[in-house]
């Protein structure tokens, strides 16, 4: 298994920083905006998206991490029992702009589990989907507005994103089983 | 592994209950923070036939039933009314021919469930049986002592109370000496069964040596019509010689918890003092029992689907 | 005049087993000796069988008058000559009671019609099984009736078991009695002790038993009566029995297979066929009924055949019937746990289970003899086989044997000179 550095921490800023300025353009400003990211690496790419918007804007978005695990679509076929939490965001998404975040786009399920969570809490204008890096292999109809990096793979590739918050620094490789 | 029933822990293995204790974490963990609503169990029917009044036990079983998605029927018939009419295998056939998935039956006589179980498809769960087994409170009894001591090796148990007549004292006794637990027990002599020592229980001579060193201290509840039937003189005669104080609990380790399977007399087995105290446990309990509940019912539905997949 | 000539068995005597070819005239057994022959007659051919006197069971249930769907007389009696015996005495817990000379007479008749095996009624003590007024024994005992009890429903009231010992006695039937405490036994369903412990039965003490056997014993000795202890199942039950016949009490008594050939480890199924009364007990009360057996402390074996309708026993275990259909088991079983198991021979054997019943009760039969009754059973005691209540004549099935491999298949029963049974 040999793994390829594909993008190192400065890379990773360029890009979310890229993401930032796109997300606010794309909507025209920050009105009745939020940023939600899908626990657990996604929200911290929320994070980091709404303290660039901060620096980058002044504007102050409110900001939450979202459990999926009671919404898996796993749960029965698999038969296990979630280890999950309460949703409670702290700011209501009812008629908000929602910009969903996460680290790696890959089948789309995550995503699906993680509208069905954001509906339970309330009823948003819209919601947009912001992720790092698009892996391909989707298996719902689910497409990203906002996207780091596409980055094609086989399934016998993976991307191993690194988040400073969670391994001590970003960088984003790729192993493969050659 | 856990088979089609649970009627008794007599006949579980240490591996089986611990599995359903560890199930059980995950569904406390859940409910806690009320997230109560898995699909678990959807499109399944879960019924309670219970032949014996229950507040507690039945609304346990239907809500962990609920809240893994299954659908509940409460059935209740008292016992003359089985000896009358329709009998207890006649009944498990129409149960079945409705297609219900599992069974919760309480009944008066020991040994009902396991009838009812040879005769049924459905899984059954035996949710107290005359003075045979109740294993599902105990489960919830052992799932209370290792969230409190994380283990059961060298924990000392002290049962209090009417243990002739206790399905709960029974179903602890075989699951705790299984688990390596040592059980002490100490009862009026007119409540004390025969054998129970062969059974691994240590029978104490006096409160005091029962409760010796004890970690968790169990009291049982004593039913107004043991009175009547003249196996003690009167409730504040217990209370004096047999019920528990915070007094008596100076024996017990001082870290030990307090233990009930309710509804609690108070005032007869134990005082509002030992009830009330912040070591007291029985109202977590009744939280644990329906997470061991629906752990139990999780891993049952989950063996038959293994098995209808299999089939 | 019909002849039948028993060839080539081992004849059990009173004084041993020897090889004897016997001889039956009409009712009678004729001659008894070695190379018997007689052109004249029919021709069993007995080699390879032990032939034993009929054998007598002074304790049954035939359930009629009124429980026909459990058994009958007609059923009854087939399934005590499928099982070797030539004679029972059906106990009175009919519906209605078998209180009265009429009741006896009916039994009397219908036995005769049905004319497989002799059918000796007893009479109840009292009036319905009721525990208060004396029944009409005289008038029972000019009807047929062999012996009075109140099975399944002891008499509890002292005074009035005293005045039935002593009411008996005029007409020289004696008590048989069903020694239970009712207060004592308080529901329960099973033996006490671990295994109700382990299986949340409730229990019946042994001291149920005793203290109404200590009962009898005293009442008997004090009034220098005679009576007859029903299907003992205590070590201490037959610690009572042994001192009071040291001391030259007029007891007798007697036991069943159920209680030397099962422990109550049975019972913790819940199988509701290991339910019966007195319940089966524990090892050393099987060591103490063997020991009884061996040493004569108790007379005779019974069957307490009790059948049962299946629904009366596929329920909750609580809620079942009492009792064990046993009638078509005991031979093998008692054979198989008792001789082969090294505890009595096989004469003993045969006292057991015809002589002392005859003695106790002043019936016929009950030995091999020139002149007396041909009731005589043929059994093949090498050959093996395993119990299966689907086989039983019965109509009761309950019986907590079923699988059990056991030695000695009867293969001849007969009665007065006429073969009523024999094995396919």
């Amino acid at each position: 298994m040999s793994e390829r550095i594909l993008m190192d921490e400065w890379a990773i800023a360029r890009m979310l920083t890229r993401l930032a300025h796109e997300l606010v353009e794309h909507n025209k400003g920050t009105e009745d905006l939020c940023v939600i990211g899908i626990r657990r690496r996604g929200e911290f790419v929320a994070r980091r998206i709404a303290a660039l918007v901060k620096k980058l804007y002044g504007a102050d978005l409110p900001c939450a991490g979202i459990d999926i695990g009671m919404y898996r679509d796993d749960l029965v076929s698999g038969f296990f029992v979630p280890d999950a939490s309460v949703n409670d965001l702290g700011f209501s998404v009812d008629g908000k702009r929602v910009v969903l975040c996460d680290d790696v786009l890959h089948t789309g399920r995550s995503v699906r589990a993680a509208i069905e969570a954001i509906f339970d809490l309330g009823r948003p204008a819209r919601i947009e989907l912001l992720v790092l890096c698009d892996r391909g292999g989707r298996e719902l109809p689910v497409s990203p507005d906002l996207v780091g990096k596409n980055i094609p793979t086989s399934h016998r590739e993976w991307l191993d994103l690194r988040l400073r918050e969670i391994e001590g620094a970003d960088s984003l490789g790729i192993r493969s089983e050659h | 592994m856990l088979g089609k029933d649970l009627l008794g822990l007599y006949d579980t293995s240490a591996e089986d209950i611990v599995a359903i204790l560890d199930t059980a974490v995950g569904m406390k963990k859940l409910l806690t923070q009320n997230l109560k609503k898995l699909p678990h169990l959807q499109g399944r029917t879960v019924t309670t036939l219970f032949y014996e009044n229950s507040t507690r036990t039945r609304c346990s079983f239907e809500l962990a039933a609920k809240y893994l998605g299954a659908g509940t029927v409460n059935i209740s018939a008292s016992s003359s009314s089985v000896q009358k009419g329709e009998t207890l295998i006649d009944t498990g056939y129409t149960l079945d021919a409705m297609k219900n998935d599992v069974i919760v039956m309480r009944h008066p006589m020991g040994g009902a469930p396991h009838i009812l179980a040879k005769h049924v498809r459905a899984s059954v769960v035996n949710g107290g049986d005359g003075m045979n087994e109740h294993p599902t409170q105990a489960l919830l009894d052992f799932y209370t002592m290792r969230e409190k001591f994380g283990g059961f090796k060298g924990l000392k148990v002290a049962i209090l109370g009417d243990i002739k007549h206790s399905r709960v004292a029974k179903s602890n006794l075989f699951g705790l000496t299984k688990l390596g637990a040592e059980v002490s027990m100490y009862a009026p002599a007119t409540l004390m069964p025969q054998g129970i020592g062969q059974l691994g229980a240590k029978v104490a001579s006096s409160r005091e040596e029962a409760l010796a060193g004890a970690n968790v201290v169990m009291g049982l509840r004593i039913q107004l019509e043991r009175m009547h039937g003249g196996l003690f003189p009167s409730l504040s005669e217990y209370n004096r010689y047999y019920g528990l104080s915070e007094e008596h609990l100076r024996y017990a380790d001082p870290d030990c918890i307090v233990m009930h399977p309710g509804p609690v007399n108070r005032g007869v087995e134990f005082t509002s003092d030992v009830i009330d105290a912040p070591n007291s446990k029985i109202t977590e309990q009744v939280l644990n029992g329906v997470a061991v509940r629906m752990a139990l019912l999780f891993l049952l539905v989950k063996n038959r689907q293994e098995g209808e997949k299999n089939a | 005049m019909r002849k039948l000539l028993i060839k080539g068995g081992m004849a059990v005597l009173e004084s041993g087993v020897f090889a004897r070819d016997i001889l039956v005239e009409g009712d009678t057994i004729a001659k008894m000796g070695e190379h018997l022959e007689d052109a004249d007659a029919e021709v069993v051919d007995a080699r390879g069988l032990h032939i034993f006197p009929g054998l007598i069971d002074m304790h049954v249930h035939l359930r009629e008058p009124g429980f026909e769907y459990k058994e009958d007389i007609a059923s009854g009696s087939a399934a005590a000559v499928r099982g070797g015996f030539t004679q029972i005495c059906c106990m009175p817990n009919t519906q209605p009671v078998c209180d009265n000379a009429a009741i006896v007479g009916y039994i009397v008749a219908r036995a005769k019609e049905v004319g497989l095996c002799k059918v000796r009624p007893i009479g109840a003590i009292t009036n319905g099984e009721q525990g208060e007024n004396l029944a009409e024994m005289g008038k029972m005992k000019a009807a047929g009736a062999v012996a009075v009890s109140d099975d399944g429903r002891p008499v509890s009231d002292a005074r009035m078991m005293r005045l039935a010992m002593e009411y008996a006695s005029d007409f020289g039937l004696v008590c048989l009695s069903h020694c239970e405490d009712k207060s004592l036994v308080d529901g329960g369903v099973v033996n006490e002790g671990y295994n109700s412990t382990l299986a949340g039965l409730k229990g019946i003490p042994r001291a149920a038993e005793e203290i109404m056997l200590a009962r009898e014993i005293i009442l008997a000795e004090t009034l220098h009566k005679r009576v007859h202890i029903c299907h003992v199942s205590t070590k201490g039950g037959v610690q009572l029995l042994r001192e009071a016949k040291a001391r030259g009490v007029r007891v007798t008594a007697e036991t069943c297979p159920h209680y030397f050939t099962l422990t109550d480890d049975v019972i913790v199924n819940y199988d509701a066929n290991t339910k019966v009364n007195p319940p089966i007990r524990e090892a050393e009360d099987v060591a103490a009924i063997k020991e009884g057996l061996r040493d004569g402390t108790l007379d005779c074996i019974v069957t307490d055949h009790a059948p049962h309708h299946r629904d009366e026993k596929n329920c909750e275990y609580n809620l079942a019937a009492f009792g064990i259909s046993g009638i078509e088991t005991s031979f093998s079983l008692s054979y198989t746990a008792l001789v082969r198991g090294g505890v009595l021979t096989l004469e003993q054997l045969a006292r057991r289970m015809s002589g002392a019943p005859a003695q106790i009760l002043g019936l016929e039969g009950g030995s091999l003899r020139e002149g007396g009754a041909a009731d005589l059973m043929l059994a093949d005691l090498e050959e093996k086989y395993v119990i299966d209540p689907k086989d039983f004549l019965s109509k009761g099935k309950n019986t907590p044997f079923a699988g059990k491999e056991v030695y000695g298949r009867v293969k001849y029963t007969i009665v007065d000179g006429n073969i009523k049974y024999r094995a396919e």
